[in-house]
C-alpha cells in the first residue's frame, strides 16, 4: 500500500537525477520553470502574505488583554510566527495548489498523449528532462517567494495594526527589532528548499504515472495536491523538530 | 532487419502476446494487422523497449535490445523513429520546434544547419512553409505528416509506426501510406507499421504479420493475402461485403 508507491518514487527521482543529455537545454527549461512557478506565483503569495501578517496582527492585540504585557509583544509575535510557521507552510500549501496541480496534469496530460513515449522513443531520459527542471526550478525560487512573503506579512500586520489601533507604529517596530533569532530565518529557509522538493517531486511522481485519459490526469493533479500538504504538514513538523 | 524471437508478454492474468517470432525486412512496409486487443501494439512497445516482454528478444542488426544497458539502448533509440497513434507532438512547441527537437538534444549542428534539416523534412512531408504552427492549429492529417517528419529529422535507420490511419478520411490516409512507403524505399529504412486498415494492408504490405490471440497466424505479403486459406486471417480481412466483392472478383 504504502511501500510500493514509495519505491517507484525513490526509482523516479534516481531516474530524474541521471545526467542530462545536453546541460544548455536544461538550462533554458529550468529558467522557464522559474519564471512559471516564482513569477507566475508571485501575485497570490503577495496577496495571501499581507492578510496572514494582518489577521496575525489583529488576532494577537485580540488576545493580548493584559496591561502587564507591552504591546510591542505583537511585533515579535508577528515576525516569529510568519518566518518560522506561516510565510514557508502556508506558501508551500498554496503553492502545492497552485504548481503542484499544474505539473501534475502537464505530465499527466503528456502521459496520456504518448508525449512521454515519444521522448523516450528519441532516447531521451523523459523523468530527467521533465522534472528536473522542475523540481530545480522550485527549489531556487520558492525560498525566495518565501522570503517576498516573510517582508509582506510583516508590512501586512504593520499597516493592519497601526490602522486599527491594536499597536502604535513605534511599539510594532520596536518588537520587530527586539530579541530576533537569526537562525529562524535559516529555519525557514530549509523548510522552503524542503517543500518545494516536496510539491514538484511528488506532483511529478502523480504525473509521470497516470493511466488512462482526461479523468484520471485530474484525478492525479487532485492527488498530486492532497499528498504534497500531507507531505508537506509531516515535513513541517520533522524539521521543527530536529533544528528547533 | 529487426528479428524478434519468442516474445511473450502478460499483464496480470491476461496473457497477451504468446511466443511471437518474427523477421521484419530492410527496405520494406512490414505490416502488424490484427484485430483490437489481439496485441499489435503491445507487441510495438516490446520492440521498441516502452514494455519489457517476459521473455524472448528483440535484436536490432544483431544487437538484443532486451538485454542493452540504459545508455546501449540510448544509442539504438537514436536510430528509431516512431510514429505516435495520436501523432504524439509536443503542444507547447511549434512544428519547427517539434522536428528541431531530437537535433537539438543528440546533434552539435549550428542553427542554420538544424532548420535546413527541418525544411528539408518539411518538405518531404508536403508541409513547407508551415513551421511557426502550433499542433493545436493543425488538422489531423498535417499532424501525422509532423509526426513523420520529426522521425524522420535524425534519419533513422527503423521506423516504427502506430496506426498511421486512425481519425483520417481514406484519402488522406492513403496519402500518408504512400508517403510512410515512398520513405523506407528511399532511405531503406526497415518499417513496422501496426494497422487494421485493409487499404493500408492491400497498398503497402510487403510483409504482413497477421495476429490473433496473440499469437502469430499468418506471414505473407499482400499479394498472398487475398489466396490465403487462413480461416482466421480470411474472417478478419474479408469481414466486410465490399472486401468480399474484391476478393470474388480476383
Amino acid at each position: 500500500m504504502f511501500f510500493h508507491p514509495f519505491g517507484k518514487y525513490i526509482l523516479l527521482l534516481k531516474a530524474v537525477f541521471r545526467k542530462p543529455e545536453k546541460w544548455n537545454i536544461y538550462r533554458k527549461e529550468i529558467f522557464r520553470e522559474m519564471d512559471s512557478i516564482g513569477v507566475g506565483s508571485l501575485g497570490i503569495i503577495s496577496i495571501i502574505s499581507v492578510f496572514l501578517g494582518a489577521v496575525t496582527t489583529v488576532q494577537t492585540a485580540f488576545q493580548l488583554v493584559s496591561d502587564l504585557v507591552p504591546k510591542s509583544v505583537i511585533g515579535g509575535i508577528v515576525r516569529d510566527s510568519t518566518i518560522l510557521e506561516l510565510s514557508p507552510t502556508i506558501s508551500a500549501i498554496v503553492l502545492a495548489g497552485k504548481v503542484g496541480s499544474s505539473v501534475a496534469s502537464q505530465i499527466g496530460t503528456m502521459r496520456v498523449t504518448e508525449q512521454i513515449d515519444a521522448l523516450e522513443i528519441m532516447g531521451i531520459n523523459s523523468p530527467g528532462y521533465l522534472i528536473l527542471p522542475k523540481i530545480l526550478g522550485a527549489v531556487f525560487t520558492i525560498p525566495l517567494l518565501v522570503i517576498i512573503s516573510i517582508s509582506l506579512s510583516i508590512l501586512g500586520g504593520y499597516l493592519a495594526g497601526v490602522a486599527s489601533g491594536a499597536v502604535t507604529a513605534q511599539d510594532f517596530i520596536n518588537g520587530l527589532n527586539t530579541g530576533f533569532i537569526p537562525f529562524t530565518f535559516t529555519v525557514s529557509m530549509v523548510k522552503s528548499i524542503i517543500f518545494a522538493f516536496i510539491i514538484t517531486s511528488v506532483s511529478a511522481y502523480q504525473g509521470f504515472y497516470t493511466n488512462g485519459g482526461a479523468l484520471e490526469v485530474g484525478q492525479s493533479s487532485t492527488k498530486a495536491v492532497v499528498i504534497s500538504c500531507i507531505a508537506i504538514l509531516c515535513a513541517d513538523y520533522i524539521v521543527a523538530q530536529l533544528l528547533l | 532487419m529487426i528479428e524478434i524471437k519468442n516474445i511473450n508478454k502478460t499483464f496480470g492474468e491476461n496473457h497477451v502476446l504468446r511466443g511471437i517470432s518474427a523477421e521484419f525486412n530492410e527496405g520494406m512496409c512490414n505490416l502488424i494487422i490484427g484485430g483490437s486487443g489481439s496485441g499489435k501494439t503491445t507487441l510495438l512497445k516490446c520492440m521498441v523497449g516502452l514494455h519489457e516482454p517476459e521473455t524472448g528478444s528483440v535484436s536490432y542488426d544483431g544487437r538484443d535490445f532486451t538485454r542493452l544497458n540504459f545508455e546501449a539502448r540510448i544509442d539504438v533509440r537514436k536510430e528509431i523513429g516512431m510514429l505516435f497513434q495520436s501523432s504524439a507532438l509536443f503542444d507547447s512547441m511549434t512544428v519547427e520546434e517539434n522536428i528541431m527537437f531530437p537535433l537539438n538534444m543528440f546533434t552539435d549542428q549550428n542553427r542554420k544547419e538544424k532548420l535546413e534539416r527541418v525544411n528539408f523534412c518539411l518538405d518531404r512531408v508536403n508541409l513547407e512553409g508551415k513551421n511557426k504552427l502550433f499542433p493545436s492549429e493543425l488538422s489531423g492529417g498535417m499532424k501525422k505528416r509532423v509526426g513523420i517528419a520529426r522521425a524522420i529529422s535524425m534519419q533513422p535507420k527503423y521506423l516504427f509506426v502506430d496506426e498511421p490511419n486512425s481519425g483520417l478520411d481514406p484519402k488522406t490516409s492513403i496519402v500518408i501510406d504512400e508517403l510512410i512507403k515512398e520513405i523506407t524505399e528511399e532511405y531503406t529504412i526497415t518499417t513496422v507499421v501496426v494497422t487494421h486498415d485493409m487499404n493500408s494492408v492491400m497498398g503497402i504490405g510487403d510483409n504482413i504479420i497477421f495476429l490473433a490471440n496473440g499469437q502469430k497466424e499468418w506471414q505473407g505479403s499482400n499479394k498472398e493475402i487475398a489466396h490465403t486459406d487462413n480461416k482466421e486471417l480470411n474472417d478478419f480481412v474479408f469481414a466486410s461485403k465490399f472486401m468480399q466483392a474484391a476478393k470474388d472478383k480476383l
